[in-house]
């Protein structure tokens, strides 16, 4: 029997048994209908560094109430810009509104890949966000934000192209000293704020083998959209 | 008769009525400048018959087309779609839209002009400029989302340098706040038009000195990637 063909035979199975519970209470009618038991939604979350030579940071991964953690056009929170500008997840993370979350546990290099499961039950709302600096960068970043999970049925899946971000937070001077990937060893966080401070897609790097010749970047840490690729499918 | 032949003609009935009631429809456009450092001029934003269109990738660009890639000046192209009855909505920014902002251009369409097409120069650039080319409007009420690549008009050689914005006038016009913006005393990219026909922009280069150098560009700012502009199309009935 095909696995397909089994499971119909189960859930004919069930229903029967339901309707012979209904039948059942038919002299209880006055009784409360039991809460129905949660069922529980699992999400795994596969990101692919498709870069030439940019490792992503250890990715941040949340299933959150509606909310979106960035926005083109608007401000960097403080817990975004210490991703992007150091690679450091832990403020993205512990942001409001999470109903589960997970971190990668290294970066993910170029050509790599790394995926996450997520478990929250049916009764949230649950809203995706998915975010990684770009570590041979002054503050670049890449990622999806608030997106929807409701419209998900088991075994269906969605592949995303992600673009890159600048935070706006630092200039992208990529000179020595400002860079924390292993293309310089710099800098990350830093709190003060010398660029655009509004986020925006990414210009891209230029590197000193192009017309910037106090960069410490080469021609391979340039890149193009899309810099990553993102599969999102529900397991449960 | 087997699934796949049911579903095609599932299809093919879906499609003749969409054809059947292709109707006025209320459009919302929402479009937003993605760039870090990319201004666009005044925005045409037309919806017109499939039949139409502002500009075609591999042809040559219309005297229009050249006016607004390479001064912004859309007067040209505003006219060409009245000619043809398009629904059109000139310069919704009320000037410059400058990176990252968003502006919102609403009308409601003719009957027949179910295509959408938007441009705007960008700034600074010789003739670059922000396009979409006869998107179908969807006839079914929704919100779409469309991305939006930068073209090079192919009419002006990229020497990234200031000088004029009338067509056929070297150089990159500068007004306000461009003008602060921009270096200056380049010597010039390039005098060499490489490509004559409308096609994808190759990019700023720009560099990294505001006072001489080969362009007056700053190339860690005012370059960008694709996609540079984000639509955004709410339609209701």
């Amino acid at each position: 029997m095909k696995l397909s063909m089994l499971r119909n035979v189960v859930i004919v199975g069930i229903g029967t048994a339901l309707l012979a519970a209904c039948d059942h209470n038919d002299n209880n009618r006055n009784m409360p209908e039991p809460e129905p038991e949660p069922v529980m939604l699992t999400y795994e979350v596969t990101i692919e560094n498709i870069s030439a030579a940019q490792p992503l940071s250890p990715v941040a991964v949340l299933l959150h109430s509606d909310q979106t953690l960035w926005q083109v056009g608007e401000s960097a929170s403080e817990a975004l810009e210490v991703l992007a500008e150091g690679g450091d997840n832990s403020d993205m993370l512990a942001v409001d509104g999470t109903l589960a979350t997970e971190s990668g546990s290294a970066p993910v290099g170029p050509g790599s890949n790394e995926s996450y499961q997520l478990t929250v039950s049916d009764e949230q709302s649950a809203y995706l966000s998915v975010v990684t600096m770009l570590v041979n960068t002054n503050d670049a970043f890449t990622g999806i934000t608030n997106k929807a999970l409701s419209d998900l049925a088991v075994n269906d899946s969605m592949t995303m192209m992600l673009p890159v971000y600048d935070a706006g937070t630092e200039a992208n001077s990529e000179a020595a000293g400002t860079i924390p990937g292993p293309a310089d060893g710099g800098e990350g966080f830093n709190a003060e704020r010398d660029d655009a401070d509004t986020v925006s897609y990414h210009p891209g790097v230029v590197s000193s083998q192009d017309t910037l010749p106090d960069s410490v970047l080469m021609a391979e840490h340039r890149f193009d959209n899309p810099v990553a690729r993102l599969i999102i499918t529900r397991v449960e | 008769m087997t699934r796949s032949n049911l579903s095609r003609l599932l299809l093919s009935a879906v499609l003749a009525g969409t054809a059947v009631q292709a109707h006025a429809v209320d459009v919302e456009v929402e479009i937003q400048n993605l760039t870090r450092g990319i201004y666009f001029t005044p925005l045409l934003v037309t919806a017109h018959t499939p039949d139409q269109s502002l500009f075609n990738v591999g042809e040559a660009a219309s005297t229009e087309l050249q006016a607004m890639a390479e001064g912004g000046d859309i007067s040209g192209l505003e006219t060409a779609a009245m000619a043809i009855s398009a629904d059109i909505v000139a310069n919704p920014a009320g000037g410059l839209l400058l990176p990252t902002a968003t502006t919102t251009a609403t009308f409601t369409t003719s009957d027949s002009n179910t295509s959408l097409s938007i441009v705007a120069m960008l700034l600074p650039t010789n003739d670059g400029f922000v396009g979409l080319n006869g998107w179908p409007i969807p006839q079914q009420a929704g919100t779409y989302t469309v991305y939006l690549n930068a073209y090079d008009a192919g009419t002006e050689a990229n020497d990234e340098i200031r000088g004029g914005g009338s067509p056929g006038a070297p150089g990159m016009p500068v007004p306000p706040p461009l003008e602060d913006l921009i270096g200056t005393g380049g010597s010039g990219v390039t005098t060499t038009i490489s490509n004559a026909m409308v096609h994808i922009h190759p990019g700023n280069i720009g560099d990294a000195d505001m006072m001489s150098g080969q362009s007056d560009i700053q190339n860690t700012v005012q370059r960008w990637l694709n996609p540079v502009a984000k639509v955004t199309v709410t339609v209701t009935e």
